[in-house]
């Protein structure tokens, strides 16, 4: 498995939507256009798998942290 | 018999050091004699207040009477039930008529009505109305202090009891509906005196957390005593300063707190409650991003499309702008070349003619032909064609040819030169 950049979701997202502006509304370079287009397809894809794999996390306040993280 | 005396006899030293035993039932059936044979107990009337209450298919209702010290468990049978001119309710204060015995199986003592007269407001819902109007002229449920609920909270607190199904409810619905959040629980007693002080404790706590979206304050369904601790003032204050907007969740959805009053948001359960937290689900989540995947896709293809088109018109210029048309252009320019040099050649060629013409005609005028014209004969050996130009050529009996102007006639020499003097 690649390590993925430590991202939330809503970072990807917003991420994915200013590639989209920028591809959109910009005179770009060919080359730089299709280096946009493949951000935008990498974060997607982290988006998907973000969304995929989500899990609920769930902690108690007044109890140690780390026993207390679980995953429903 | 004396055995037996003996036997007791011995018994009774030992029970000496002890007390007198009773089974649960005997002492059950103790109780309730009394009970049933008291006279105040048997023929009462008691003033108090409904919770509690439940009538199920059977039609007997059982509830509770209460006041602020004490609850006494009632039931009032069906047929005592239906003479009844009033639809009891929780909060109801009532006065009662009936008979104190006891429930064996339950272990309970109860009152057992037979009839029930309504005394207007309980004291509760009195309490409960005083409070909600005061708190409303204070303006802690004025809708302009409602803020937003964030539609996707990132992390979302919930203050509730940490053993409740409340708790899994809410917890499953946030997993099932957004499981990218984070929860932070902080638990607190829901009913009972410590309850209101606890429940501030836990909101205050959550107030901490910087990154706090949301919190959930929620309760299960239960008596409006249950309940109580949700009406309290300064619980309804804690949720007014509350800097982390607050979706409350309390009891069913007919039970109105006055903690669902002050709250940001308020749900009819504590399901409702997760579900109002997060109003956009991971399946929305997905739709969105589906669709910004579809941009993505249709942007490139566009910025592409527009580079292809672009490349298609230099295309075009190039073809224009080619060598090869200056080839071209240079073979046509060739070709205009080459006829005009044709044209020129002709012309040079005629004029050769015409002069060539001209030069002719002069030269016929000097031909021999012009001589013999005038009169002339040329001779010629007849033999040899060779031109006797010299008297001196010509030798006797020579054959000759005398070319006139219109025909040869052959002759001989007679003689040789005769020199002239």
């Amino acid at each position: 498995m690649t390590e993925q950049p430590p991202i939330n979701y809503e970072a990807a997202f917003a991420a994915l939507q200013e590639v989209i502006t920028k591809l959109e509304n910009s005179e770009l370079p060919l080359e730089e256009a299709l280096k946009l287009y493949e951000k935008g397809k990498k974060l997607s894809d982290q988006c998907a798998k973000l969304l995929e794999n989500a899990q609920l996390r769930v902690s108690t306040l007044g109890q140690a942290e780390n026993d207390t993280e679980e995953a429903l | 018999m004396r055995c037996v005396f003996v036997y007791t006899s011995t018994m009774d030293q030992l029970d000496f050091f002890r007390p007198t035993v009773l089974s649960v039932t005997a002492l059950t059936n103790y109780l309730r004699e009394l009970l049933e044979t008291d006279d105040v107990l048997r023929d009462v009337w008691v003033r108090g207040e409904i919770s509690n209450f439940s009538q199920p298919r059977s039609g007997h209702l059982y509830f509770t009477l209460k006041d602020s010290d004490a609850q006494i468990r009632c039931v009032m049978w069906k047929n005592a039930a239906y003479r009844l001119n009033f639809s009891p309710r929780d909060g109801q204060g009532v006065e009662v008529h009936g008979s104190m015995s006891i429930y064996a199986a339950g272990g309970q003592v109860q009152l057992y009505v037979d009839s029930m007269q309504a005394l207007g407001e309980g004291l509760l819902y009195q309490e409960f109305l005083r409070l909600k109007n005061k708190l409303e002229q204070e303006g802690l449920f004025d809708p302009t202090h409602k803020r937003p609920i964030h539609a996707l909270p990132k992390h979302i607190g919930i203050v509730s009891s940490a053993t409740g199904a409340a708790l899994q409810d809410m917890l499953n619905t946030l997993s099932r509906r957004l499981p990218l959040a984070k929860v932070t629980i902080a638990p607190s007693q829901v009913q009972g005196v410590e309850a209101p002080a606890s429940l501030i404790q836990a909101l205050q706590a959550l107030n901490q957390i910087n990154d706090l979206d949301l919190i959930l304050l929620a309760r299960g369904g239960g008596s409006i005593e249950d309940l109580w601790a949700f009406n309290d003032e300064n619980l309804a204050y804690a949720i007014h300063n509350s800097r982390v907007p607050v979706i409350t969740g309390v009891g069913h959805e007919t039970d109105f707190t006055i903690a669902d009053f002050v709250a940001d948001l308020r749900a009819p359960t504590p399901t409702a409650a997760a579900e109002l937290a997060t109003a956009i689900s991971i399946n929305d989540l997905a739709v969105t991003l589906q669709n910004a995947r579809s941009d993505l896709t249709a942007t490139i293809e566009e910025v592409i499309a527009t580079r292809s088109y672009a490349l298609e018109l230099r295309n075009f210029d190039l073809q224009r702008l080619s060598p090869l048309q200056r080839v071209n252009n240079a073979i046509q320019t060739m070709d205009h070349l080459r006829e005009r040099l044709d044209r020129s050649i002709g012309t040079h060629l005629h004029k050769a003619q015409l002069r060539l013409a001209n030069l002719s005609s002069r030269l016929e005028t000097l031909s021999p032909t012009a001589v013999l014209n005038r009169g002339y004969a040329i001779v010629t050996d007849a033999h040899s064609g060779k031109l006797l130009s010299q008297a001196s050529q010509a030798k006797p009996d020579q054959a000759v040819e005398l070319q006139f102007i219109d025909g040869k006639v052959p002759a001989v020499i007679q003689a040789s030169l005769k020199e002239t003097e």
